[in-house]
């Protein structure tokens, strides 16, 4: 396992601190591409552009449409199970992703103490290295949950085109009945998308503002992976 | 016990010759996509296995499944298979009544247990004790079970007895519930569409009785030879989706060209049927050939998902409360993006004050 926690210098509180290893952000930087292409994409998948002139066998627009889907769907879904792994090698920041300690009294403290921070019911902002516990229930919920519902239903209708007892059919296949036939599970990974893109909205507004008002890195550190802090205060 | 006839000696006391029998195993061959030396193979089990009597029920439904059946394409199957099974009871098709036709059933019980094959259409209901379909004086959802209890493997015909269809559309006032909610300890095999096609009905029923097994099924219950791909995956319009060239309006100039049917709500691309390889009325044609997208009629609970021309559909997150997954997923867009604006001008205005109080939020 890697070392727990690198710092550059004492003391405690204005330490800069590693928190994203460059798998973490390499992954976080491909996530955030991949789901931007299957959003565009699968958009078009939904409301296709007006029709394409001349002869069908002059063109593949549909086709290639879906093709980029699934290449970047593939990406979206190896990079899923490679941040799976990291998580089991990675430093202890790499799990707050995938397991929130909802067991913990002093989490659920802090859940409540940045709901009230934002809004705005206190000033004080904590200094968390990791990720707060808002965040955190948010990353599980938009990341992991819905993360793992686009690959299942994605790789269902997949496996549709694949064909039965095909890989993605055999695997997934369960997944259409699960919602309750093929029509339905193509409208959840629609509605799958919005969600993306609430969490989107949100995700990029708090990283921001927290740069520009709060009291610790944001963007800088998704992209260096250093968590530096602004004052020395505790 | 005497000696059963077989279901040839019963197709050559009806009159068929040997030439049209023969002709009929390999076209039925053919149809369930078996290979050549599967017409021998038919044949010998027609000739000499003992028949497996048929029983025909009909619950909540509109005949379409019969009158399907009935008008099979080829006509030489609708009258093998009609007079291999009509023998038994089917209250549409029979000759006998009333009670003289009740009696029927029991005596097939007698004769057959556990060797018959029960062949539903339509559906039980299951509100006010089943009070909404009454036959021979009783629930028949009572009849379904008692005959059930007794017979060897059900075919649930069409969408009704395999999915509920139109009658258990919400709110469904009479609990019209489909056959596998209600008989649970016998093997099923789901033949939907509203109604399924003939040639895959008579093909299902003959595969069964011949050979004495049920048809490899999906993992919904359906046989996988006709219902293993969607109709998009066969569809002769596909080329036109795969290129991106779609009939916008019924009388615009891509629906005069033939250009696919998905952006006015063909429901090809999730619906699993034979229709785009067998076609209906004999090959004649299909809805998608004949200009009108899919409705997806075999598919479960297609009648309660909105439009039949729009591609994005109804799913019922909301209970009743028709929503599709655009309309709620912009609006919550929508939301998170209001919001996200008012929390940043709060933001602004709550920093300002803070830093004039010089509170230790710096940056
Ligand atoms: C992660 C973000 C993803 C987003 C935002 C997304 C979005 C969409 C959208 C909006 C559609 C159109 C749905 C409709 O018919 O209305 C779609 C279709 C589809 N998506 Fe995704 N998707 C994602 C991931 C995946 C993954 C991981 C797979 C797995 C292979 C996948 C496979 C598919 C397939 C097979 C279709 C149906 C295409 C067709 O049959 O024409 N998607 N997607
Ligand atoms: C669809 C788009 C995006 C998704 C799904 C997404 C997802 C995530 C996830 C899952 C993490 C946690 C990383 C981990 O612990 O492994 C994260 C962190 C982060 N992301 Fe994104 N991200 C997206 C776009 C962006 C963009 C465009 C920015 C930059 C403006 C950004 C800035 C950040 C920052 C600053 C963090 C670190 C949060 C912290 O300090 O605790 N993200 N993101
Ligand atoms: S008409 Fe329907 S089934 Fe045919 S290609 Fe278009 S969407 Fe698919
Ligand atoms: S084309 Fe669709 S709606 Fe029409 S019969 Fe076939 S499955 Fe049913």
């Amino acid at each position: 396992m890697a070392t727990v926690m690198e710092t550059k210098h004492a003391p405690e509180n204005q330490a800069a601190v590693y928190v994203f290893e460059a798998p973490v952000r390499i992954w976080h930087w491909t996530h955030t591409f991949s789901i931007l292409v299957c959003a565009a994409t699968g958009y078009l998948i939904a409301y296709p552009l007006p029709s394409v002139g001349g002869e069908a066998s002059q063109h593949f627009l549909m086709g290639n449409l879906r093709l980029i889907h699934f290449i970047s769907s593939y990406v979206f879904a190896i990079g899923f199970v490679v941040r799976l792994y990291w998580a089991f090698v990675g430093n202890r920041f790499s799990r707050e992703l995938f397991l929130p300690p909802i067991f913990k009294a002093a989490w659920w403290e802090g859940l409540w103490y940045e709901l009230r921070f934002y809004l705005f019911l206190t000033r004080e902002q904590r200094k968390t290295p990791g990720h707060n516990p808002m965040a955190q229930i948010a990353m599980w919920l938009f990341n992991v949950l819905l993360g793992l519902v686009m690959i299942g239903t994605g790789f269902a209708l997949y496996g549709e085109g694949l064909g039965l007892g095909s890989w993605a059919d055999r695997l997934f296949g369960w997944v259409i009945p699960f919602f309750g036939g093929a029509q339905n599970t193509r409208m959840w990974h629609l509605m799958g998308m919005w969600l993306l893109i609430v969490f989107a909205i949100i995700h990029v507004y708090m990283a921001i503002r927290a740069d520009i008002i709060g009291r610790q890195s944001s963007v800088s550190t998704i992209i260096s992976g250093w968590r530096t802090y602004k004052d020395d205060l505790p | 016990m005497p000696v059963q006839e077989t279901f040839y000696e019963v197709m050559r006391r009806h009159g068929i010759t040997r030439r049209s029998f023969l002709k009929f195993c390999s076209l039925t061959a053919a149809g369930l996509g078996l290979g050549p030396e599967f017409a021998g193979k038919l044949a010998h089990a027609l000739e000499n296995k003992p028949r497996t009597p048929v029983i025909w029920l009909h619950g909540l439904e509109c005949t379409c499944c019969t009158e399907s059946f009935i008008r099979s394409g080829n006509p030489l199957a609708g009258d093998v298979v009609l007079s291999m099974i009509s023998l038994d009871y089917d209250d549409t098709l029979m000759a006998a009544a009333g009670h003289q036709a009740e009696e029927l059933l029991e005596q097939t019980i007698e004769k057959y247990d556990g060797q018959y094959i029960l062949a539903c259409e339509g559906n039980p209901p299951l509100n006010e004790d089943g009070m909404y379909c009454i036959q021979g004086g009783r629930p028949y959802v009572e009849k379904l079970r008692h005959m059930a209890d007794h017979c060897k493997a059900i075919i649930a015909w069409g969408s009704c007895a395999s999915w509920g269809c139109v009658q258990a559309a919400r709110p469904n006032p009479t609990r019209a519930t489909p056959i596998h909610k209600v008989i649970l300890d016998k093997p099923i095999v789901k033949v939907p569409g509203c109604p399924p096609i003939a040639e895959v009905m008579t093909g299902v029923i003959t595969y069964m009785i011949a050979f004495d097994d049920l048809p490899e099924l999906d993992r919904q219950g359906r046989p996988k030879m006709f219902y293993s791909q969607r109709l998009h995956d066969k569809c002769y319009r596909r080329p036109h989706f795969d290129a991106g060239q779609f009939v916008e309006r019924f009388d615009d100039e891509g629906a005069r060209r033939g250009y696919c049917l998905y952006k006015v709500g063909c429901k090809g691309p999730t619906t699993y049927n034979a229709c785009s390889t067998i076609e209906w009325n004999g090959g004649l044609s299909w809805p998608v050939k004949s200009g009108h997208g899919c409705l997806g009629c075999a598919e479960d609970n297609f009648w309660d998902k909105g439009s039949f021309y729009s591609a994005v559909t109804d799913f019922g997150v909301l209970g009743d409360v028709e929503a599709d997954a655009d309309r709620v997923g912009a609006i919550l867009a929508g939301a998170a993006a209001i919001g996200v604006a008012a929390h940043a001008a709060v933001s602004v205005a709550s920093h300002l004050s803070g830093s004039k109080q010089g509170s230790k939020e710096n940056g």
